[in-house]
């Protein structure tokens, strides 16, 4: 059973939350700023705010190597702020999208990202040196909703994108002189700007949560908000995939997810708590909470004096208060990311969600 | 509790909070705006299947999820013209409050007697299983409420029918 370590910053929702590589600088999505704390002793202390939405900022993600944060809002824009020695400094990207700015994440390599939004594109955007600014090209085919989720292929090409038309897809992003020619794979071997490698549909026709490739890239997991796992195993360019494995549970819906190495995927979202699944090709099964909940729910019914229990209904009029779930977090997860990992299989997870609670969870 | 209402207000609360699973999400349609989309209406696939759950022809429960709010419309039970009459100025002076009340609709949806509205950011301020709680305990207590206040107007109406008609004694 994992273990869990609490920082609870504020009482707002966390729309997104991103570790920077050293695990000392955290930024949080809260309202319509981004939020940066430093690790002090084992507290996360709010040190910086970057101010500049207009708008409920939406996502938020530090790239590993450079440090270069980029955000995106629901006031249509995305910023890259850039240490200097007089603070972060933004810079706009041009977006060109006319809808909310749904989410955004680096690609491995951090030459680009990629934004999706609810005007049915996915802006890719990379850094253009003649004119000192980020631009964007657009994915937006076969799109025909808000794009609620994206996930990178390890070799920074492959895009996975999760939408409420109830599709996951699999694009290309290759943009000239920013990649390197990838390794042809399953998903696809020439990779020409807006190839769809995979258009698969939710089993129930339920919107998409969350999207994660596997660690090797060879596969693909999507949730969907009929409360199902949905893990697709691509077999060759233009091929249907050699399965895709539809794992339904009697869970409220998952938000999002990570993969733990090939056989294993955690998933957390509107039941407050981390489930694990195992499984391969053959078929893939829930195994369960990763939380231990023995511990502070039994506790703390047997600490009910009957002393508390009559000032309880004295004041409330009820015997037992019953506000505290007995999860760690106390309302929907919204992001799970892996912390620290080793070949792939997470040692250590966070989440953020709702409640304004950040959890490390060591597996 | 009567046989027939506990499966009644335990499948209601199941099923509104499996339809509470919702999220912040901007309008698709309008630049800059963020509205309850079971309201605007605008986009057909961010609205899911509304849900009747009814106990018998005089008491249901609509629930109709979207993909950031949720509508729920209650039914409560008239067996007659006093009740009909109470329940209208029940729910007028609570929906004359709403402001107060955060979730309550000030009008309710067509064939219903009362609606709330729950949106993220209700359920983002608020404890997502205390409103769960909130409407079943609404729910019980409604009928309770109605039929008392049906007794002590019978009652009154009785002591007014004596009182006026002593003199003809």
């Amino acid at each position: 059973m994992a273990t869990a370590e609490v920082h609870h910053l504020f009482h707002n929702p966390i729309a997104d939350h991103s570790f920077s590589s050293d695990k000392k600088t955290l930024a949080v999505a809260r309202d319509n700023n981004v939020e940066l704390y430093q690790k002090a002793g084992s507290k996360f202390s709010l040190t910086d705010e970057l101010k500049g939405h207009e708008k409920t900022v939406t996502s938020v993600d530090i790239a590993p190597n450079s440090g270069r944060i980029v955000t995106c809002s629901q006031d249509r824009n995305a910023y890259v702020w850039e240490q200097t020695p007089e603070g972060w400094k933004p810079t706009l990207v041009l977006l060109r999208i006319n809808r909310a700015a749904t989410f955004v994440r680096w690609s491995p390599s951090e030459q680009k990202f990629a934004v999706g939004s609810g005007a049915r594109v996915i802006a890719v955007c990379y850094f253009e040196e003649e004119n000192d600014w980020w631009i964007s090209k657009h994915l937006k085919k076969p799109i025909r909703s808000t794009i609620t989720t994206l996930a990178w292929h390890p070799n920074s090409v492959l895009l996975a994108a999760g939408s409420t038309d109830s599709h996951a897809r699999v694009f290309s992003s290759f943009i000239k002189g920013i990649d390197a020619r990838p390794e042809p794979s399953a998903w696809g071997e020439r990779l020409p700007f807006n190839t769809i490698c995979g258009e698969f549909l939710n089993d129930s026709a339920g919107w998409i949560h969350g999207a994660c490739f596997s660690p090797s890239g060879d596969a693909l997991a999507f949730t969907g908000h009929d409360s199902s796992v949905t893990v697709v195993y691509p077999s060759a360019p233009e091929q249907p995939p050699r399965a895709m494995l539809n794992i339904s549970t009697r869970l409220l819906p998952f938000n999002s997810l990570i993969w733990s190495g090939e056989n294993e995927i955690i998933a957390a979202g509107h039941d407050c708590e981390p489930y694990r699944l195992r499984g391969d090709e053959s078929g893939w099964q829930l195994e369960g909470s990763i939380e231990s909940k023995a511990g502070p729910g039994a506790d703390s019914i047997r600490e009910e004096s009957a002393l508390n229990m009559f000032r309880q209904m004295d004041l409330k009029g009820q015997s037992q208060a019953d506000t505290q779930l007995k999860t760690v977090h106390q309302n929907t997860i919204s992001t799970i990311r892996v912390y620290e990992d080793a070949n792939g299989v997470v040692n250590k997870l966070s989440t953020s969600g709702v409640d304004g609670r950040v959890v490390i969870w060591t597996i | 509790m009567s046989q027939s209402l506990r499966p009644y207000l335990q499948c209601v609360r199941s099923s509104l909070t499996a339809a509470l699973a919702i999220s912040n999400f901007a309008s698709q349609t309008s630049e800059r705006h963020n509205v309850p989309e079971i309201e605007a209406a605008s986009s057909p696939e961010l609205l899911l299947n509304p849900l009747t759950v009814s106990r018998n022809e005089n008491e249901k429960v609509l629930i109709e999820p979207s993909v950031n709010s949720v509508r729920v419309s209650i039914r409560i039970k008239q067996a007659d013209e006093i009740e009909h009459i109470l329940v209208h100025k029940f729910t007028r002076f609570l929906t004359m409050r709403a402001e107060s009340f955060f979730i309550l609709r000030r009008k309710p949806v067509k064939g219903y007697d009362i609606s709330f509205l729950i949106t993220n950011f209700h359920t983002e301020a608020m404890l997502k299983h205390k409103l769960v709680d909130f409407i079943l305990q609404f729910m019980e207590e409604v009928d309770k409420e109605i039929s008392e206040m049906k007794l002590f107007l019978n009652a009154r109406a009785r002591f007014v029918a004596e009182s006026f008609l002593t003199p003809f004694d």
